[in-house]
């Protein structure tokens, strides 16, 4: 009877209110009714009684349907939108600590200026890399420079708006 | 006018219509037991542990339409509080629950008598609010009651810090409310209803599947209009029972369907090719293994709630709406069924399997107690169960004539419910009899009530079915454990069979608190202490001993389709 398609990946944009304890409401619905987060990001708006957080969730239609059923029913949800139908863009942020000597430093920036990357820190033994794109970008450098040795690393969930 | 937050807390409760609060005091609500100590028109019942409490505002909510309202200390007296949370949400009980919580200055702090009562409702709640100022106190409690109410109703907890009860702030109580993230009123969609008429004129073999929803709803009316313009068999799931005057000798009444429910209903919603769920919501003890689920069957979904719908089953036909409003919607343009051949098969599967059980000459059988009670009674009283296999006879043997008459924690299955939920529901109607049909395991979970019963003269009659078992799971060890009876036995555990002795002894309980008391062993015993009890001006405890091995039949067993039910079957 369920009409199972392949999981996959949707981009959900939701508005609530900016009040404490809204994170924990929804962090709980995911654990509580078993949905997987594969990202999220949250940060107030231009108003600042309200935040948005893009959440990234893995899961089939019936799922993801179920998913935004269920936020829309928490009481401090404005609006939930899910991107996935629609045209839009997205970013994520991320900072790379490479391990590095002075021969090969040369070759990471290159790779950093191909990606529109740029050095935030440099030492003796690391160089810091920020790149900024959609989660296909970060994940094509990050594994460039896993070849060289990466050894801290630090990425952003992804944020998102509908173009036009 | 310049207030205290606990003042402002009573004229808020007088202002949402409340009457009756029940409540258990402590450190951090002291301020507020202060306040209702002046209270003319609300009523405190004050019980024996914060569960009663919980349980009762669930009962008293159950039993009226109205919001049921508790209140409780901070730390202990809030967690006690918890597991009547969670049943009133697993069954949409509107109720509002109060705790107090230690002053603003001192949260976080691992103060006495602390616990994060927001954080731990969380999931059990509709909503839950940390009052941290006073000035927000009267607003928050309109919201309260509002988000309680409406829509799928449900429980909401305040919390108020012992500060912010004894500041004062002015007291004005708004009028009206409109939350921008909450708009429980949908407008129900015309063209769903056409298409739902049409895909019922379609079908050859429909049949009605309703649930809490339509007690909740106040849709009583509206189904049984519903039922019978159609012609459809109709079956109940456990919350549901009364939504539709129960009578097995009406042709389309099919009693409770699942788990424990009818051979009849069963093997109907399996060979349905139409189903109209209306305010249920495909719980697991209603479908078997979903998989096998009414296999050919096309789904009309009714419910006020979207999660509920596509949930558990693909639905064809949703309709998001009250059910009043889209029962009214259907009763207009619904036709009469032409579904002859169906009903005939429907006949013969209710002849064949009736709901039935061995009876015996020398000892008392349960089914008999709750079939005599239910003529005795005729549906006028209301009833609170616990839960095991007390709560199966009550639904299978008991005819329910009208809505809210049962009171029954059906999603979470709180054993000890039953006798505070009485008495809240006695504490609403107290011209009416309440009956609390209790198992020995059960009664016990909250015998502490009784102390309540008696010091607030609120009548209620516990008839106890008593086989000194936890019955439903030694009922499961039997069939599925290889009579295996692990920690199920409420006697001696010196010997592993039963010997026939009773502990506690009922009746001295009942006499230690005050209350009537009575044991009875013999068939010829049921009738007579029946109306004894009934007719006892004060809290009444019936004991009646009887088959310690009976099952609760049918059955299917967990995970097991619809269609593979032990016993019953002809």
């Amino acid at each position: 009877m369920a009409n199972l398609i392949e999981p996959h990946k949707s981009t959900l944009s939701v508005q609530v209110e900016n009040h404490f304890g809204v994170l924990a409401r929804i962090a709980g619905l995911f654990s509580a009714r078993g949905f997987n987060i594969s990202s999220l990001s949250v940060a107030e708006t231009e108003d600042p009684s309200v935040s948005i957080m893009t959440i990234v969730v893995d899961g089939d239609e019936q799922i993801v349907d179920q998913v935004k059923k269920q936020l829309n029913k928490l009481i401090e949800v404005i609006k939930v939108r899910d991107l996935t139908e629609q045209d839009y863009v997205s970013r994520e942020l991320s900072l790379i600590k490479v391990a590095v000597d002075s021969n090969k430093r040369r070759e990471i920036i290159e790779i950093a200026d191909i990606f529109k990357g740029r050095v935030v820190d440099i030492s003796h033994e690391n160089v810091t890399i920020e790149v900024t794109g959609s989660s296909e970008k970060i994940d094509a450098i990050i594994r460039l420079l896993a070849g060289y040795g990466i050894k801290e690393l630090a990425r952003t969930g992804k944020v998102a708006l509908i173009r036009g | 006018m310049e207030l205290t937050g606990s003042k402002i807390l009573m004229e808020s409760l007088k202002k949402e219509g409340v009457k009756v609060i029940f409540g258990y005091p402590g450190g951090t609500v002291i301020p507020i037991f202060d306040s209702l100590y002046d209270e003319k028109s609300i009523e405190l019942i004050h019980v024996r542990h914060e569960q009663g409490a919980a349980h009762a505002a669930d009962g008293y909510s159950r039993a009226t339409g109205d919001v049921g309202v508790c209140l409780a200390t901070s730390g202990p007296g809030a967690t006690n509080l918890v597991t009547g949370i969670a049943t009133a949400y697993m069954d949409s009980v509107p109720m509002v629950a109060i705790t107090g919580q230690v002053p603003t200055t001192m949260i976080g702090s691992d103060a006495f008598q602390e616990a994060d009562i927001t954080g731990i409702t969380r999931p059990i709640t509709k909503h839950n609010f940390l009052v941290k100022d006073v000035r927000d106190l009267a607003a928050t409690i309109k919201k309260a009651f509002h988000i309680a109410r409406t829509g799928r109703p449900g429980p909401v907890l305040i919390d108020i810090p012992k500060d912010v009860q004894t500041a004062k702030t002015n007291f004005v109580y708004p009028e009206s409310i409109d939350m921008r993230t909450y708009k429980p009123k949908v407008k129900v969609h015309l063209g769903q209803i056409k298409k739902a008429i049409a895909m019922i004129e379609e079908s050859q073999r429909p049949i009605i599947y309703f649930g809490g929803g339509v007690i909740l709803g106040n849709a009583a009316k509206e189904l049984t209009e519903f039922v019978k313009k159609s012609g459809i068999p109709v079956t109940a799931t456990l919350t549901g029972l009364g939504g539709y005057p129960a009578d097995y000798t009406d042709p389309q009444y099919l009693g409770m369907l699942g788990m424990h429910g009818t051979v009849f209903a069963n093997l109907s919603i399996s060979h349905s090719d139409l189903i109209i769920a209306i305010g249920s919501r495909f719980d697991d003890r209603v479908t078997g293994k979903l998989t096998e689920f009414a296999p050919n069957a096309k789904i009309i979904h009714i419910d006020i709630d979207p999660t509920s719908i596509s949930k558990n089953v693909v639905v064809d036909i949703p309709i998001v709406g009250d059910v009043k409003e889209v029962l009214s919607e259907l009763n207009k343009i619904i036709k009469p069924a032409k579904i002859v051949q169906w009903m005939e098969q429907v006949a013969e599967w209710k002849k064949k399997n009736p709901l039935g059980y061995q009876k015996a000459e020398n000892i008392i059988k349960p089914q008999d107690v709750i079939e005599q009670l239910s003529k005795i009674t005729k549906g006028d009283v209301i009833i609170s169960t616990e839960v095991g296999q007390n709560q199966m006879w009550a639904a299978q043997f008991y005819e329910y004539k009208k809505p809210r008459t049962l009171l029954t924690s059906g999603g979470l299955g709180t054993m000890g419910y039953g006798l505070p939920a009485a008495i809240g529901a006695q504490a609403a109607y107290r011209d009416k009899t309440v009956i609390d049909i209790a198992g020995d395991g059960s009664i016990q979970m909250n015998i502490q009530e009784l102390g309540t019963a008696i010091s607030h003269d609120l009548k209620v009659k516990v008839l106890i079915l008593n086989n000194s078992y936890l019955g439903m799971v030694r009922q499961w060890q039997e069939l599925f454990y290889n009579r295996r009876y692990s920690g199920v036995l409420l006697e001696k555990h010196k010997h592993n069979e039963s010997k026939g002795e009773y502990y506690p002894d009922f009746v001295k309980v009942a006499e230690a608190y005050g209350c009537w008391g009575k044991r009875i062993t013999k068939p010829s015993d049921i009738p007579g202490a029946l109306k004894e009890m009934i007719d006892y001006d004060g809290p009444a405890i019936l004991d009646i001993v009887i088959e310690k091995e009976e099952n609760v039949l049918p059955m299917v067993p967990a995970g097991a389709s619809l269609t593979q039910m032990i016993g019953g079957m002809a």
